[in-house]
């Protein structure tokens, strides 16, 4: 779920700017979750459709990149990047 | 984590298992494996760069004896939906018409229709009486122009970013990064340094072309043999564009001769078993060297601007960076990598980067090693090369003193765990190439080379047989040596022998999901994977011992490869040895396998410093690499000699894009040089011995601390190369590559010849 007063600290969630024209040019929330599925789907909570655009996205939780990690668990004073996945040859 | 000194295979560099069949030919490649009743597949190619197709009539090659199919783009599926669930990403769409063209031919070689027939021969027959009405188009043949006002569209309903309230445009998709107040801090620096640089279209110049047999049954299941870097991804890619199961398609790996990402993708595939399909027959198709060239790969071509702002100490404050990557005849250039990669080894307070994924009339570009950062980081690094040259102080001191360390935060977001940048640029400082003085008329040139690497979907199982031999099965063809760095980690794992253990790579109906062999993730993912299946295979063998010792299993250890009681366990029993517990196994429960899926998280970036000496010809503009010096940190290098290979490889791939390679068209979109003899790479006597050193600052996600090495080593080659020339001549040329007649005719521009 998005932040409430009084029940902090929350990760923080910081969108690139490539993903701004999906959150309206927010380029930082506050969420509480336990894991990285949880920040997906309050971040789709607070802007529909967005969990589609994330499924295509990498993240890095506490500056470990992680691809399709859902279960990853996330602290309440962790930092979530979503980026651009990364390929290789 | 152990460190690497207490390792007893790890790190040793033992004869690869699969060295002996490579060498002596006894290996099977993509084109070798020949069926019963076999066929031979064709593709037409469009001869056009650009053209709408009116109609493709196949009836009168199909009336030519010892013909049995022909397909064009009508007779596969249309609308195909969803996003590929692979490595390179993309729409099944787009890979569905890169295989055969529908309404429109977007590349001079676009596949249009195939044949199968008999022999070669009346297969190319075949292909010269198949009708085709073409529409020509004018030719989008490089960035500048695409990106251009008024532009030919290459696909009338691209938005950029998907904004349909914007009009069409042959640029894709545009990234951003932005940190800091980026204009203030170029206000504020006392040097500014900006630069404008080219990098051509190249290939990947792997030596095996593309090849596949396809075998299509009345079940309406397939099989298909094929030379790949990912076997699985070929089964859902495949399935993808054929609209089939992935259940109905097995797909068996032959061995792979080079890839470097080029083999992440799919060609032949769903024609070969389109056309099996409808002939009843195996069919076989293998690419010529021309198809190769014309119609796979390549790598992007790019236009960058690039800014540096620093203080007079040689703090750099800012910096900027304009990107346009060529995409091909599809969105999809490795822009986005580049965007992130091109700052990486610095740490900036205030920066801009801005890229652009724009189509073109050229194939459609493929992964290759580090996709998308060599074209990035030769521009920020000559910039940072121009920039120490301005202030006068050493290039590595300047790297030094502006080098991402553990804890800054990258560029492209996350907080660096520990990273071995700065290692490797103290490594360079103190190394004898550097240190010695340079010869007469010699440049010298020095970059930082940077890539992600990463982790995804990778399973193993581990098999004990009745002699306590070891087969480890995984899904990853071996391209690099992987099947020894498997054996190494297994033997190190269990506690025994290298040579007491063999590995496999099982197809899709053998062995568990694994992601393609690319983006260095074999060695770390997959190697996680056969440890975890090992320490399976020792929870197994403890509890063997245990029933067998009449103790509980938390009551016995593992050591150097036997099962011993703990100390103070109060039994009179001798250690079981892996072989004793495999001889005994059917007595005890039965076979032992152990298992591991996973998917890996964690991967380590890897960080490079390069440096060359080079002479520079002035009456024939040719270069020449006097020697070359590769630094990187492999976190732990597992199979020793196989980590150098990879450093030397990539260096020789990366100085060849630097120094000579380059696709050249004609006005038309047609290649004109889609050989070896006119686009050449570089040969042994070309190179120096590439001296290495490897770094080993161990990655803390993984069980040896690997962090993937295949890709880093071709980044800082290409600035490298260009920085040393610059050294030599006096004066930079930005565009590469720096070949003969580039280097003559900026040398004549410069002295107004």
């Amino acid at each position: 779920m998005l932040a409430r007063p009084g029940r902090m600290p929350m990760a923080k969630v910081v969108f690139p700017d490539h993903l701004l024209s999906h959150t309206g040019g927010t380029r930082e929330i506050a969420v509480e979750a336990k894991n990285f599925r949880g920040i997906v789907r309050a971040v789709d909570s607070r802007w529909p459709g967005m969990e589609a655009v994330l499924m295509k996205t990498a993240v890095a939780i506490d500056g470990q990149i992680y691809q399709d990690a859902w279960l990853e668990p996330v602290q309440p004073d962790s930092e979530v990047f979503f980026m651009q996945r990364i390929e290789g040859g | 984590m152990a460190e690497a000194h207490d390792y007893k295979v790890v790190g040793t560099s033992p004869v690869r298992p699969d060295g002996v069949d490579k060498v002596t030919g006894r290996a099977n490649f993509g084109a070798d494996l020949n069926l019963p009743n076999m066929l031979h597949g064709k593709v037409l190619r469009s001869p056009h760069a650009h053209a709408r197709i009116h109609s493709v009539d196949v009836s009168r090659a199909l009336e030519l004896d010892g013909v049995y199919a022909a397909v064009s783009g009508a007779d596969f599926p249309s609308g195909a939906e969803g996003e590929i669930q692979g490595e390179g990403g993309g729409t099944v769409s787009d890979l569905a018409q890169n295989i055969v063209a529908r309404d429109k031919a977007l590349y001079h070689g676009h596949p249009v229709a195939a044949v199968a027939a008999k022999s070669p021969y009346i297969a190319e027959r075949a292909l010269e009486l198949i009708d085709v009405d073409y529409e020509v188009l004018p030719a989008v043949l490089d960035v500048d122009d695409a990106m251009a006002d008024g532009a030919t569209l290459i696909n009338e309903s691209l938005h950029t970013n998907g904004d349909q309230s914007k009009p069409p445009s042959n640029v894709a998709g545009i990234t951003k990064f932005e940190r800091g107040d980026v204009e203030q801090a170029f206000a504020d620096a006392d040097i500014i340094i900006e630069g404008e640089y080219r990098t051509p279209t190249a290939h990947q110049g792997y030596i095996e072309p593309h090849a596949c047999t396809a075998t299509y049954s009345e079940e309406g299941k397939a099989t298909i043999w094929c030379c790949t870097q990912g076997h699985f991804d070929v089964r859902s890619m495949t399935a993808g564009v054929l609209g089939m199961s992935v259940g109905d398609l097995k797909v068996i790996p032959s061995e792979i001769g080079g890839g470097f990402g080029g083999k992440t993708v799919i060609y032949l595939e769903p024609l070969a078993v389109k056309l099996s399909e409808i002939s009843g027959r195996p069919v076989k198709m293998v690419m010529s060297r021309e198809e190769v060239f014309r119609a796979t790969g390549p790598t992007s071509a790019t236009h960058s601007r690039v800014k540096v702002g620093a203080m007079k100490d040689g703090t750099i404050t800012a910096a900027s960076a304009w990107i346009a990557y060529e995409a091909g005849a599809f969105p999809g250039a490795p822009v986005g990598p580049g965007c992130m990669a091109i700052f990486a080894p610095y740490d900036l307070p205030n920066f801009r980067v801005e890229g652009f994924d724009v189509l073109v009339n050229k194939p459609k570009v493929a992964a290759y090693r580090a996709p998308g950062a060599p074209q990035a980081m030769y521009a920020m690094e000559s910039a940072v090369d121009d920039l120490a040259r301005e202030l006068g102080v050493d290039p590595i001191d300047l790297r030094l003193q502006n080098a991402a360390d553990e804890g800054t935060q990258a560029p492209y977001g996350p907080t660096f765990p520990p990273i071995g940048i700065k290692k490797c640029l103290e490594v360079a400082k103190a190394h004898a190439n550097y240190t010695t003085p340079k010869g007469e008329g010699v440049g010298r040139g020095i970059s930082a080379g940077f890539w992600f690497n990463i982790g995804m979907q990778s399973s193993a199982e581990v098999r004990l047989s009745e002699d306590g031999t070891v087969t480890v099965v995984e899904g990853n063809p071996d391209i690099g040596g992987t099947r020894a760095s498997m054996c190494l980690m297994a033997a190190e794992t269990l506690g025994v022998p290298y040579d007491t253990v063999r590995a496999h790579v099982g197809d899709t109906e053998s062995t568990g999901f694994c992601n393609v062999t690319g983006g260095s993730r074999t060695t770390f993912a997959t190697g996680m994977a056969v440890v975890q299946a090992c320490e399976d295979i020792i929870a197994q063998c403890k509890q063997r011992a245990a029933a067998t010792w009449d103790i509980d299993a938390d009551q016995v250890d593992w050591t150097d490869g036997e099962a011993v009681p703990k100390p103070g366990v109060n039994v009179d029993v001798k250690p079981l040895s892996l072989a004793d517990i495999a001889g005994n196994a059917g007595r005890t429960g039965g076979p032992i396998l152990g298992r591991a899926s996973l998917n890996a998280q964690g991967a380590g970036a890897s960080f490079s410093v390069n440096m060359a000496d080079v002479t520079v010809d002035r009456e024939t503009g040719k270069v020449d690499v006097v020697n070359f010096t590769a630094i990187q940190d492999a976190g732990t290098a597992i199979h020793r000699a196989y980590v150098e290979g990879q450093m030397q490889g990539g260096a020789v791939q990366g100085l060849g894009w630097a120094l000579n390679e380059e696709y050249v068209y004609d006005a038309n979109g047609e290649m004109e040089n889609a050989g070896f003899l006119d686009y050449r790479v570089p040969v042994t006597s070309d190179m120096p011995m590439i001296d290495t050193h490897i770094v080993e600052v161990p990655n803390p996600s993984h069980p040896y601390g690997v962090r993937g090495v295949g890709e880093t080593p071709i980044v800082a080659p290409l600035s490298v190369a260009a920085n040393a020339v610059r050294d030599a001549l006096g004066f930079r040329i930005p565009d590469l590559p720096l070949s003969p007649p580039n280097v003559l005719a900026a040398i004549d521009e410069r002295e107004g010849a």
